[in-house]
């Protein structure tokens, strides 16, 4: 959690508003980016591609033993979601209870704080992911 | 086989919580005692490899295999250190193996070691974590046991496995444990008692996670033609050594719940030593979690993909049943200290083998397996070993 404030910068496209990229030679979708498409090698094209924010719960747990500086959430939801377009990612979802939460619930994305490293330290926000009722 | 490879010496500290001992100490005691184990001197040892996945951030230490070296009185021969998250000791094996068979050198000592108590238990999970994707998993909240229960949510919903499944995998590994004078926790427990353990990551509960531990193991390996000069009878042979990869990240993966490296690995490890996951007598896996066991001996081949469950149940894996899997007592109950668990991991096979496993003793075990996983699986390491040379 103690990364440094370039690494978090360089990310901001893909943690604000979940820009990765697509291979335009396969049609496969990448989150996060990637500059090399795994089953075209060097015949693929990546190009930037940004995901609507729609998905779905594939799997999620309910974490009560946080790592340093997400001690503020505890108890949270961790979950991999399934983004509409294809990818699975990893986030949390928030504004609802656990119970709420069932496998296959749809979901959409949300910006939110992830983590402040300290009183005077910098905030870092990203994705987060709400239940869609 | 060119150039065969065999374990003629072990040597393992206790697994634990040691404040009075420090890294150096622990893999200085460890070597000591594999390398009088093996009956050779220092200066017969050709070169040194060791397992160790994160010194820096558990000791603030780097550059330990040359460390390490100096500390055994071995300073000038090469000396190289392994890292692949909780797979590190499996990969220095590997390492270790491959000089030989390389015909570089005739005798390797490889070691595994680590020291994760001198920090407390965050700055620990932290350090662990470092074995998952940092920007992708970590950052937004994924911690190990979070990631293991995604794995086994899934392998609940996809093959109907239970909780009470996985709470007999830590029922299991300490019944054996109990018998093991190194493992960290030589007591036995109730299913009742690991269901109704603390939450940490439902349905991952405190008693489905391995420990936080100090603990080093050393193996010194040696060729053919060297086991013959020195007349070793007792050597235990590595007959195939497998290594895989997968992606980093767990949700990149094809599917949770089967282990595509330990797949790969273990069958490049089959067909090496020419042999089937049925003639194996007895295996140690990688049981950070319970649940990892049950993935284990499915991507192993000793059940069908989604039967681990019920095959823990059936007491197959027991002591006494058909495969006996992990009779040191495993992760869950002898300790993991990350580094030295791949080599620990060899020693107890190379100890059933020998027939010196004393009352974990598996009758007439001629071929046992080794099951080493980084992180969630983006690594795995899988060793056969026989009694003979086949």
């Amino acid at each position: 959690m103690s990364e440094g404030i370039a690494l978090h910068w360089r990310l901001i496209p893909e943690r604000y508003n979940l820009i990765g990229s697509a291979c335009k030679t396969c049609g496969t979708k990448f989150f996060p980016s990637r500059d090399l498409c795994p089953d075209c090698r060097r015949k693929g094209r990546i190009e930037s591609y940004t995901f609507s924010g729609e998905g779905e719960v594939f799997a999620f747990t309910v974490v009560h033993a946080p790592p340093p500086g997400l001690e503020y959430m505890k108890p949270y939801i961790a979950a991999i979601i399934r983004l509409a377009e294809g990818p699975l990612i990893t986030a949390q979802i928030v504004d609802c209870k656990p119970e709420e939460v069932k496998v296959g619930g749809k979901v959409r994305m949300v910006f939110r704080k992830i983590v402040a490293e300290g009183p005077e330290g910098i905030i870092k926000y990203g994705y987060k992911f709400r239940l869609v009722k | 086989m060119s150039k065969a490879v065999g374990i003629i010496g072990v040597g393992i500290t206790k697994f634990g919580e040691f404040w009075e001992k420090n890294y150096r100490d622990l893999i200085t005691e460890a070597g000591l005692k594999a390398m009088k184990d093996a009956g050779i001197e220092g200066k017969d040892v050709d070169e040194l490899y060791v397992g160790s996945m994160t010194p820096g951030m558990f000791i603030n230490q780097e550059h330990v295999a040359a460390l390490v070296a100096d500390y055994a009185g071995l300073t000038g021969i090469p000396a190289t250190r392994v890292e692949a998250a909780c797979a590190s000791g499996g990969l220095a094996l590997r390492q270790a193996y491959l000089n030989i068979r390389s015909g570089l050198s005739d005798i390797v000592v490889v070691g595994g070691v680590e020291k994760m108590t001198d920090v407390s238990v965050s700055t620990a999970t932290v350090a662990l974590a470092g074995a998952a994707d940092e920007e992708w998993e970590v950052f937004h909240g994924a911690t190990f046991p979070a990631l293991y229960a995604l794995m086994a949510q899934r392998h609940m919903i996809e093959y109907g496995t239970k909780e009470e499944h996985m709470a007999m995998v830590a029922v299991k590994n300490h019944k054996n444990g109990a018998l093991n004078p190194n493992a960290q926790y030589q007591f036995e427990i109730t299913i009742d008692k690991v269901m109704k353990s603390a939450p940490i990551a439902p349905p991952i509960k405190l008693l489905d996670c391995s420990p936080i531990s100090d603990g080093a193991a050393v193996l010194v390996l040696a060729s053919q033609e060297k086991i013959k000069e020195l007349r070793k009878d007792n050597a235990v042979w590595i007959l195939g050594s497998g290594q895989a990869s997968d992606t980093l990240a767990l949700h990149d993966r094809k599917s949770l719940c089967k282990t595509e490296s330990a797949v790969k690995a273990s069958r490049t490890a089959y067909s090496m030593a020419g042999v089937t996951p049925e003639d194996i007598d007895f295996a140690e896996v990688h049981d950070c979690f319970t649940i990892a066991e049950i993935m284990a001996i499915e991507a192993l081949g000793f059940c069908n993909l989604g039967e681990g469950g019920k095959m823990t149940e059936s007491g197959e894996t027991e002591l006494d049943g058909r495969k006996p899997v992990n009779t040191s007592g495993g992760l869950k109950s002898k300790g993991h200290p990350v580094g030295a668990t791949g080599i620990a991991q060899a020693i107890e096979a190379t100890l059933q083998l020998r027939g010196q496993a004393d009352r974990r003793q598996v009758a007439d075990a001629k071929i046992g397996l080794t099951h080493n996983v980084g992180g969630s699986g983006a690594t795995c390491a899988v060793h056969v070993y026989g009694r003979e040379l086949k």
